[in-house]
């Protein structure tokens, strides 16, 4: 649909300025993988980092309420491959020290080599695993 | 003041992600997808995200966050193994799931069991990166 750019556009620039003012008010990085994992380590400013997911699931939950059609993430049925899914996420993103957020919309606007670097790995593989599980062996 | 720009940058993220096709999994495979029917949205998403992130690092030259301290400092340019190694791991799971950190924590009130599945299992992969880390170094340190 030719609208749906447009939406990717603006929901872009919204997540750009969530990122901005959590820059130049907190001087973080706005990472959804590193703000989730420091609550985890038990890192230093838990409190921000709870009213941040509470923005994070609060004003999407809103939205859906008042959106027609709801949302739907048409997340595969396949528990297994969901469970892999989500340990090989939580694993990589730590590791490497960032997700889409953090080196990627935070990185790649400071031309950092890093940030720039991890997101065109992790986009690689992610086409990869798509072309060998989808299709060379049909899997998903 | 910190708490409630907190809040206000997540709101302002999760909208986006939602708004924006995010946390539909097809859409984000469907950009990962080159050989099938690809659906370039993803690459809109994050170029509207990186210009307001371009402007606020100019912004934040020679200037002090406005809650006090300082602004993070650019990261060296090296590529160690585990940046290397973990991206790979993430864009697996990212391929696989259609789902990434923000859009798995963004939609964990509409993405049903499956979304509250993937969350855990995040989670657990989180517990258990520091041990991964480690033992990578070991492996590497052996070889």
């Amino acid at each position: 649909m030719q609208t749906e750019w447009i939406w990717g556009f603006g929901g872009g620039l919204m997540i750009g300025m969530g990122a901005a003012i959590y820059l130049l008010g907190n001087g973080r990085i706005m990472g959804a993988s590193g703000i989730l994992g420091g609550l985890i380590d038990g890192s230093d400013r838990t409190k921000e980092r709870l009213a941040f997911i509470a923005g994070l699931v609060g004003m999407p939950l809103i939205l859906s309420l008042l959106l027609s059609p709801a949302p739907a993430t048409h997340l595969t049925g396949n528990l297994s491959v969901v469970i892999i899914a989500g340990l090989l996420v939580g694993v990589g993103t730590r590791i490497a020290n960032g997700c889409t957020s953090g080196h990627g919309v935070c990185g790649i606007s400071r031309f950092s080599l890093r940030g720039i670097v991890a997101t065109v790995i992790y986009i690689g593989a992610g086409a990869v695993i798509l072309v060998f599980l989808r299709h060379l062996l049909g899997l998903i | 003041m910190r708490m409630v720009i907190s809040l206000l940058a997540g709101s302002l993220f999760g909208a986006g992600l939602l708004l924006s096709g995010m946390t539909d999994t097809t859409k984000v495979q469907g950009w990962l997808d080159i050989f099938g029917n690809w659906d370039p949205t993803l690459a809109f998403v994050m170029g509207g995200a990186i210009v307001p992130m371009f402007f606020a690092w100019r912004l934040a030259e020679h200037r002090r966050p406005l809650t006090g301290g300082t602004f993070p400092a650019p990261s060296a340019p090296e590529l160690d193994r585990n940046l290397i190694i973990g991206s790979v791991m993430f864009g697996m799971g990212w391929g696989l799931s259609g789902l990434c950190p923000g859009p798995a924590i963004a939609s964990i009130s509409y993405g049903g069991v499956g979304g509250i599945v993937f969350l855990l299992a995040m989670i657990a992969g989180m517990y258990a990166a520091p041990a991964v880390g480690s033992k990578l170094d070991r492996a590497a340190n052996a070889a």
